[in-house]
């Protein structure tokens, strides 16, 4: 079966006076249907910039995609503007963004810029659209929808900005929905309503969502499929319980114990990950994480580690992983692979 | 006492028998019915914070929650006179400081009382060096020789996890967490007895959010520091406060041991923002109900009498809507709530 959404070895540069930025090197993942992906990772890492490769977006020049492969339903489409005779962006893949007050245009009344979206794609007439939107903006459950539609967005909130955002991304009905940071500069009681406005929208549409964000707790509560990002690579990718409760890659270990506890009496003190992630203009020869990782091995330094498949569909770029490291890493989860096992069961 | 030190963890505890050999905690700032309004014209009037009564003991740390809006900012940025008070009064050290700051006031508080701001990015000029930034403030007091303010700026770049060298430098060469140390760097170079941290990480990115809640962490324990710390993200709040207030359009609503509020929240507004607050761990939060409320935070203009939460809140009663709450102490509890349920 082919998944919804499908990349393979995307890897992105951009030309920038102090030389080539490797941004993104070589990033792979799919979603299914009424899907949720989470993409983790630290600012810099490359997330967004492989969304918008992924989109079409990326600003070229300065920005390059040098290879990979994006497929939707099986037919590629990176670099092009329309798949299946539909265009990629706004009207098969639907984005939102971190902040919806510098995404929505402050001159245009929140209807309009709704319906926009349906004149274009869907080349319905201004008046059909308008009404069209007043039925989104009730869809993502925004009270008195019709007279909503006709004010501006200073006169929204930050939350039913937001919300505005989301119908503009679903006005056609998107297979995907990329929500890049949706939640992270509002509080938490709104982020939960947006959240859940997520959850409810993918159960009545069956979209699939690709959510970018830094916060694990985001994570926990909506993903199904969990990516971690590092230095434009995927570090670890699995099921949301996969990498929750068997971690198999350091950085996600360090990721979870940067966060406090928020269980009574199991407390534990903060473990910052020193350091800082290295330098995209020369990518380290052996693993991007080596330089701030606490197991790192000799090899890490001048060896990239592949892709280790940990459980089935459990991926970590770890050497830990490999059968041949004897070293044990506490909390770190590990495919059984016993060399002695193997030996008395070849015995008799 | 006693457990509230094994809530702050093991290094907590030891600082903590070290911190109890000194004579019983003392009250280092007291704000009494602190009232900032802003005036829009008109007859309206924003009520950014209303009455706000609160005390923090020296060496203590005191987490303030609330959502946006709600006057976090306002009331720190009220308490170290960089608003004037509409009404109230804050005493620190025994001494009421003034309604409104004249030069004189900031140079002689500036010392004692300091600030971290939220975004490390426009908080610090870039027009200057760091060490000129952390410097600056070494100004204000005693005349000092270049030679030990520059050997002070080195002791405390270091001190933040920044190298010496890194003084004649900009901003703009750094990232977001140095930035923030930078920040911090500039707030404790006069050793203050008072910080008030505005959000000190929530622009920052996970693994770097813990490396400055740490440096923060050690340098109380070094230093003695008391804090008022402002942010939204509740576990973290939780991790670094001994006490944590919540507030709610202006008012505190709740006021306890940060591990007591947290756990068993007791204002409906507290139970809610706690509720809300997403764990990671994939197991409990697929047992997590729906979105527990509605709406956003009401706007904070000519606020009327009753309970400012009322309109939201789903134990609303009768009286709510009539009558203010006043925050009151709990029985045998160490506990302030201000709302009808207990009243």
């Amino acid at each position: 079966m082919t998944a919804l959404l499908e990349v393979e070895d995307l890897r992105v540069e951009f030309d920038t006076y102090g030389g080539t930025v490797k941004a993104v090197r070589g990033v792979g993942f799919h979603v299914d249907a009424g899907q949720t992906l989470a993409i983790v990772g630290e600012s810099g890492c490359g997330k967004s910039v492989a969304m918008q490769a992924v989109m079409g977006l990326t600003p070229s020049p300065p920005g390059r995609i040098t290879s990979g492969s994006a497929r939707l339903r099986g037919k590629e489409f990176l670099g092009q503007r329309r798949v299946d005779g539909k265009s990629v962006c706004g009207d098969e893949i639907g984005m939102i963004f971190q902040d919806a007050s510098s995404s929505m245009n402050p001159t245009m009344r929140i209807g309009d810029q709704i319906a926009e979206t349906l004149v274009v794609h869907r080349g319905y007439s201004p008046a059909k659209a308008f009404t069209a939107a007043i039925e989104l903006l009730e869809q993502v459950r925004i009270p008195d929808a019709a007279r909503r539609a006709r004010q501006y967005p200073f006169e929204f909130s930050g939350g039913m900005l937001q919300r505005a955002m989301i119908a503009v991304a679903i006005a056609c009905r998107p297979a995907v929905l990329i929500a890049d940071e949706p939640t992270t500069a509002l509080d938490v009681t709104i982020q939960a309503q947006i959240l859940d406005l997520l959850k409810q929208l993918q159960q009545e549409t069956g979209m699939a969502i690709v959510l970018i964000t830094h916060d694990l707790a985001v994570v926990a509560r909506m993903a199904d499929q969990v990516s971690v990002m590092y230095a434009g690579q995927i570090a670890e990718s699995g099921t949301v319980d996969d990498l929750f409760y068997r971690s198999a890659h350091p950085y996600t270990l360090g990721l979870k114990k940067a966060v406090p506890s928020t269980r009574l009496g199991e407390d534990h003190p903060l473990q910052a990950i020193p350091g800082s992630p290295p330098d995209l203009f020369a990518p380290p020869v052996g693993c991007a994480y080596c330089a701030r990782c606490e197991f790192a091995m000799r090899i890490c330094a001048s060896d990239d580690p592949p892709p280790f498949q940990v459980n089935e569909n459990h991926v970590s770029r770890c050497w830990l992983q490999h059968s041949q490291v004897n070293k044990a890493v506490p909390g770190l989860y590990r495919q059984t692979f016993d060399a002695a096992d193997e030996h008395t069961e070849a015995q008799p | 006492m006693s457990e509230k030190a094994a809530m702050s963890g093991e290094t907590a505890m030891s600082e903590k028998a070290a911190l109890s050999e000194l004579p019983p905690t003392s009250e280092l700032l007291r704000l009494h019915e602190l009232t900032r309004y802003f005036d829009l014209g008109k007859g309206q009037r924003i009520h950014a914070v209303d009455h706000v009564s609160l005390s923090i003991d020296k060496g203590q740390v005191l987490g303030l929650v609330g959502e946006s809006g709600s006057g976090k900012s306002t009331l720190g940025k009220t308490l170290l006179g960089l608003h004037d008070k509409t009404a109230g009064s804050v005493t620190f050290q025994g001494e009421v400081l003034p309604t409104r700051y004249r030069a004189a006031d900031f140079r002689r508080m500036a010392p004692l009382m300091q600030m971290v701001f939220q975004d490390p990015y426009s908080s610090l000029n870039p027009r200057m060096t760091v060490g000129e930034i952390i410097a600056e403030s070494t100004r204000l007091g005693v005349r000092r020789s270049a030679a030990a303010v520059r050997d002070d700026v080195a002791t405390w770049l270091e001190r933040v996890g920044l190298s010496a060298g890194h003084a004649s430098r900009y901003p703009h060469e750094f990232s977001g967490g140095q930035r923030q140390r930078i920040g911090i760097a500039r707030a404790l170079i006069m050793e203050p007895e008072f910080v008030v941290c505005d959000e000190p990480i929530s622009a920052l990115d996970v693994s770097v959010q813990a490396q400055v809640v740490n440096l923060l962490n050690d340098l109380k324990h070094q230093m003695g520091l008391t804090m008022l710390f402002i942010a939204h993200d509740l576990s973290m709040v939780r991790y670094i406060s001994e006490r944590m207030a919540v507030m709610y359009l202006g008012s505190l609503v709740e006021v306890g041991p940060a591990a007591d509020v947290y756990f068993t929240p007791r204002h409906p507004y507290t139970e809610i923002l706690i509720a809300s607050n997403p764990e990671p761990d994939p197991g409990v939060e697929r047992k997590r109900l729906s979105t527990p409320i509605q709406g956003d935070i009401p706007s904070p203009v000519n606020v009327g009498i009753g309970c400012r939460f009322a309109g939201r809140c789903p134990k609303v009663m009768p009286v709510c809507r009539d009558v203010t709450p006043q925050l009151l102490p709990l029985v045998d509890e160490d506990r302030l709530v201000a709302c009808h349920l207990y009243h």
